[in-house]
């Protein structure tokens, strides 16, 4: 059993970044450098993330490459084969080895990198793969993305009178469009669930090839919620079943986390300035039950 | 020695092979996927010590070519007009890596309208990205330039990706007698690439392309590639000299034939030079004193030479196998700009725009260009941009426009 002692004590990824306080994106890549320890490269795609290494600092001991938005997982191949050729040649030693680690926001891990990732994944492309999904573009403000929920209030979606919802398209399911391509593991995750987190790191540790890992990922401005409740909402995505926590090994799906009762998915979205619209000045019902349709949907054929 | 009858494409994939390349990121393209199609058979024969990865696009093809070469391995790659620009956002990128990499390039007109044929609106559209570019004449040429491009990429005074460009169909699939250097020989010309940076390891720490927010940081880091880009005119002659000693065959920068005593010039590039060069044979036997200038180095811009070739030279014909739409051929205002200051500069430089999409340029195309230069002259006139079409061109796109149902089309 994994538990928060197990927490490595080093850090991996230093403080004092760029980045908003309370970002849950920022909170799990430094879970994620913690868990696999300092022989990381991280490849990152133009995003929040890339404001971590601003000239002339970084905040990581290991290696850093920023790359376009579209081709992350590109790079990944590009260097893990380079380190391959380097292995096998002798010119880099085997205890030298890196863990390539992409981080991507869902801008570009489900609209515009979503081609690279299919392409890297379809080459067993052996990798880990974090995208902390902030559910919008964070980075440029917060506009809406194939990753945005239905009901949500970005700056391209913002509630008018014509359009009362907000986001009216559904939120892309990356997860099954990742597991369509049987990798040999994914998991959502959660900065709320830091032992169930490690856990889910340490296991795709065993397998070879690619490691993908989708995470609830608060944005305190994009979500208008206050930093001192990321922590609180996202273990309210979890309690409400909006945020199932599960993993796919070989395209076998698990939920890590099963509940008899769930929390009505009100008291998620209430904790949100983005989904203020939907209580006032009137209350939407027919919107919130729509969203609490889907979360039901969803659950109604899980057992475990 | 005994010469080989080879493709363009496949004397570049035995330039890359002989370079001892051990990547190549590959996505497939018309006419450039014979290169890919050898490389990964001689990978996967054993023929070669390499890995030959197909990406799932050329954005990805150039990322993962250019994050290979920063972590240490000699990285080669391929593409042609679509690719290059479908993944051009990567070639700023990949410079700006200071990725040693080389790229041919096979030139093909731009879409749309979609073609296959070759002009070099492709390749210029990349001039600005950092990217060394050398445009080779022969098939012969393109394999050397490989060998070469590598030696030069990884200088360090340099350390620039570089672009061998060779033209679609007229090279690429066209066999020509090719001297293939020997492995041995080419070892000891080109020695394995031992970055200064190191090897990307977890000895080796690095941060790479780093956010710059700060402009005077970008403009350092900007200015250097210039900077880096130019100490490749020396690096290029260094290395061209070298070569020739190991190999005797002689690459200048830019290449003057028939010049000395000519008093009109024609400005080309690519493999149409050869049917020049022939046009100005013929053009020699009737005592017209013309020359040639190929320039081979399009990046960095050899200005120097290129003004002390053309300066004191009566007129000259820049001829453009592009066209940057709204301004004309892209070569011409640089020739202008290097000549310029030159208080002995030609009294005419005229543009000529032909061979667009792979339309056919011959000797009447030269001769048309010399004797309007002429003219230009001799009657102190100035022309706009001259596009090379003739007469039988245009019956033949009235004959295409009354089939396509357009009815009679005024010129």
């Amino acid at each position: 059993m994994t538990t928060l002692r197990d927490l490595p004590l080093d850090e991996s990824l230093a403080s004092g970044s760029l980045l908003c306080a309370g970002c849950g994106g920022v909170l799990l890549t430094r879970i994620f450098e913690k868990v696999l320890g300092p022989k990381t490269v991280t490849v990152n795609a133009a995003g929040c993330m890339s404001m971590l290494s601003v000239f002339p600092f970084t905040p990581f001991r290991s290696s850093w490459f920023y790359v376009a938005m579209a081709s992350a997982p590109a790079a990944a191949q590009g260097i893990r084969d380079a380190l391959d050729i380097l292995l096998k040649k002798g010119r880099v030693a085997k205890e030298d080895d890196l863990k390539v680690v992409v981080v991507t926001g869902d801008g570009a891990a489900a609209d515009i990198g979503l081609q690279a990732t299919s392409g890297a994944i379809h080459r067993k492309l052996d990798f880990y793969y974090l995208v902390y999904d902030n559910e919008g573009y964070s980075n440029t403000g917060f506009q809406a993305s194939s990753s945005s929920p239905y009901g949500a209030s970005t700056k391209t979606t913002a509630p008018t009178a014509l359009l009362p919802e907000g986001t009216l398209l559904d939120k892309k399911d990356l997860f099954e469009i990742w597991k369509a391509h049987r990798p040999p593991y994914i998991a959502t995750i959660s900065p709320a669930y830091i032992a169930d987190m490690m856990h889910k790191i340490e296991k795709a540790s065993r397998f070879a090839g690619p490691k993908l890992f989708i995470a609830h990922s608060p944005c305190p401005p994009g979500w208008d919620v206050g930093s001192d409740l990321v922590i609180r909402l996202s273990k309210m995505a979890v309690e409400t079943g909006v945020w199932p926590l599960k993993e796919a090994i070989d395209g076998q799906v698990t939920h890590s986390l099963f509940m008899k009762k769930r929390r009505p998915v009100e008291e998620y979205l209430k904790m949100q300035g983005r989904f203020e619209h939907l209580f006032s000045p009137a209350r939407q019902e027919s919107v919130i039950q729509a969203i609490q349709a889907k979360v039901d949907d969803y659950w109604k054929n899980v057992t475990k | 020695m005994t010469k080989e009858l080879l493709t363009g494409n496949t004397a570049v994939a035995l330039g890359a092979r002989l370079s001892g390349v051990e990547y190549v990121p590959a996505y497939p393209i018309t006419p450039q996927t014979e290169i890919i199609e050898r490389l990964s058979r001689w990978a996967n024969e054993g023929a070669m010590d390499a890995r030959v990865v197909t990406m799932e696009s050329e954005h990805s093809m150039l990322t993962a070519a250019g994050a290979a070469s920063v972590a240490g391995v000699r990285t080669f790659t391929a593409t042609s007009s679509q690719g290059l620009l479908y993944g051009f956002e990567m070639l700023y990128n990949i410079a700006g890596w200071r990725a040693p990499l080389v790229l041919a390039n096979v030139s093909r007109g731009v879409a749309s309208p979609i073609t296959l044929e070759p002009d070099h609106n492709d390749v210029l559209s990349a001039r600005d990205s950092g990217f060394l570019q050398i445009h080779a004449e022969t098939c012969q040429e393109a394999l050397d330039s490989v060998i070469m491009a590598y030696r030069i990429a990884e200088d360090d005074k340099v350390r620039l990706p570089t672009m061998v460009n060779l033209d679609g169909f007229y090279l690429s699939y066209t066999r020509e007698p090719v001297d293939v250097p020997e492995q041995e020989r080419v070892a000891e010309f080109l020695p394995p690439y031992r970055p200064q940076s190191g090897y990307m390891s977890a000895k080796n720490p690095m941060s790479v392309a780093v956010v710059v927010l700060d402009g005077r940081a970008y403009s350092y880091f900007k200015y250097q590639m210039h900077l880096a880009s130019t100490n490749a005119l020396a690096v290029h002659e260094k290395v061209a000299g070298e070569f020739e000693k190991a190999f005797g065959r002689k690459y200048p920068a830019v290449e003057g034939y028939m010049l000395e005593d000519a008093d009109y010039a024609i400005v080309i590039t690519n493999s149409l030079t050869t049917t020049a060069r022939a046009a100005v044979q013929e053009m020699r036997k009737e005592g017209k004193k013309v020359g040639l200038v190929r320039i081979r180095l399009v990046r960095p811009f050899p200005r120097q030479q290129v003004a002390d070739m053309l300066a004191g030279k009566k007129g000259v014909a820049v001829f453009d196998q592009n066209i940057s739409v709204g301004s004309g051929g892209i070569l011409y205002p640089e020739i202008l700009s290097a000549l310029y200051h030159r208080s002995d500069r030609p009294k005419k430089v005229v543009s000529f725009i032909g061979g667009l999409g792979g339309k056919r340029v011959g000797h009447t195309e030269f001769r048309h260009m010399v004797a309007v230069t002429e003219g230009c002259v001799r009657d102190d006139s100035q022309l706009a941009s001259v596009l090379l079409f003739t007469d039988s061109d245009w019956q033949a796109v009235k004959g295409m426009l009354r089939t396509a149902g357009k009815g009679e089309v005024s010129q």
